[in-house]
């Protein structure tokens, strides 16, 4: 079987995972693309952990504000309703259990819930920003990753050898072959991707990947 | 109520010394005093500790560049407390040449830091770091079965924050998300000046709307 990075699905498995009402943090880069595929019917509060909930669509050319940023420094909007606080509310929001999801990328997740995407010793020391906060504070912490590193091995491991952004914090894990809730030591594979199958999808990950006995194929 | 005095933003760089503990309001330059910020480059004071959300931009090959960055670009900062320094590189390049050290502090944790500075606190309990190369060196406590680092206060000898907005009394409104950390580090400095895009009378804030009272802040600088 021939494996094709797929960030789309990913993201549209995600959005699926939210209901109305919950306050979400979506990080950088692949998490931010959820926003795109959240069900009309569905309203979530996007939270940026600079300092707003509300947070809108990226403003149109022109119409951009220098006060008014994503936790990246690109423009954004803030939707009608929303609100502005500063960096101590921020993280109490965070800390305190108020965001019902965050979902962020990773270098490595193992199979205990550990994640790892801060720092690479020697090469990469971008410093954790707020993913630490996030990641002990949210109540449920979504990562969301391509299957596979370039080198070919899964980011999912037995366990991290990169330091930790969080010990023991991880719920779910969606990558690009399927959605995974790590559980007692294992990655319990819940839906698969299309066009893998669960045994391939074991097979190519080196942890303890658990066929959930109601494990189905999700059609995207 | 007394008002503030409205200085230059040169005569706002003078008030910081060689060796001084300075807070920048800003996130990833949003937010940043950038006039006291490029009068404080040109008087070309060193040997200074930042403490300061990140490192702000420093991306010469597309032009952008803002908040502290240029600061870290002359070298003006021996130590750096931070959360963030993934776009400015060169700041990583600094603390792998031990030309500076930088000490990386998850964001919230620096937050109450400086908010507990401000409050007249020692310092916080937190979960976040627990388990990771966060907790080294750090009392671990356990409360309610919960492990907790202690992270003490972090104040400084100087705030340089930006506002939108100052009555003459030094009442301060910020704007949006360039609120941030600004009106946590007015309240942990010795001294505080902010700057200023619009200084409107006193009365003319409403009371209700004021973000930073006047008490913390000592000088204000247009912007």
């Amino acid at each position: 079987m021939e494996y094709q990075e797929n960030k789309d699905i990913i993201a549209k498995r995600i959005a699926l995972m939210l209901k109305t009402g919950d306050v979400v943090n979506l990080g950088i880069g692949l998490p931010t693309l959820v926003a795109n595929y959240v069900p009309s019917d569905v309203v979530v509060i996007l939270q940026s952990e600079n300092g707003l909930i509300g947070l809108g669509p990226a403003p149109e050319k022109g119409k951009e504000n220098k006060d008014l940023t994503n936790a990246g420094a690109q423009p954004v909007t803030i939707l009608p309703g929303g609100a502005f606080f500063d960096s101590a509310t921020s993280f109490g929001i965070i800390r305190g259990g108020h965001v019902d999801a965050t979902v962020l990328g990773v270098l490595e997740v193992d199979q205990e819930g550990n994640l790892a995407n801060y720092k690479i010793p020697g090469k990469m020391v971008p410093g954790m920003g707020g993913a630490m906060d996030l990641v002990a504070g949210s109540r449920v912490v979504i990562a969301a990753t391509t299957h596979f590193e370039k080198s070919g091995a899964a980011k999912l491991k037995k366990r991290c050898t990169l330091p930790l952004t969080a010990a023991h914090e991880v719920d779910y894990v969606v990558t690009d072959l399927g959605l995974f809730h790590v559980e007692k030591g294992a990655f319990v594979l819940k839906e698969y991707f299309a066009p893998y199958n669960p045994e391939w999808i074991k097979e190519k990950t080196d942890a303890n990947v658990v066929i959930a006995p109601d494990c189905k194929l999700f059609q995207a | 109520m007394t008002q503030k005095p409205l200085i230059a933003a040169a005569e706002a760089a003078r008030l910081v010394k060689d060796g001084m503990t300075v807070h920048v309001g800003g996130f990833l330059g949003c937010g940043s005093p950038e006039r006291i910020i490029a009068a404080l480059d040109a008087q070309g004071t060193k040997d200074l500790t930042l403490v300061c959300n990140d490192t702000a931009v420093l991306d010469l090959k597309n032009g952008r560049e803002n908040g502290v960055s240029v600061l870290v670009k002359n070298k003006r900062f021996k130590r750096m407390i931070v959360s963030h320094i993934g776009t400015n590189p060169e700041t990583q390049r600094q603390m792998n040449a031990g030309e500076a050290v930088v000490d990386l502090v998850p964001q919230g944790t620096l937050a109450e830091r400086i908010r507990a500075a401000g409050v007249g606190l020692g310092g916080v309990l937190t979960p976040t770091g627990v388990g990771t190369e966060v907790e080294q060196g750090k009392q671990k406590l356990s409360v309610g079965g919960k492990d907790y680092l202690l992270e003490t206060a972090l104040p400084g000898d100087i705030a340089l924050i930006k506002a939108k907005k100052a009555d003459k009394a030094g009442n301060l409104v910020y704007s949006m998300t360039a609120r941030n950390f600004n009106p946590l580090m007015a309240t942990a400095c010795a001294v505080v000046v902010a700057e200023v895009e619009e200084i409107v009378e006193i009365g003319e804030i409403d009371p209700d709307q004021v973000h930073t009272p006047s008490i913390f802040v000592d000088y204000l600088v247009k912007a």
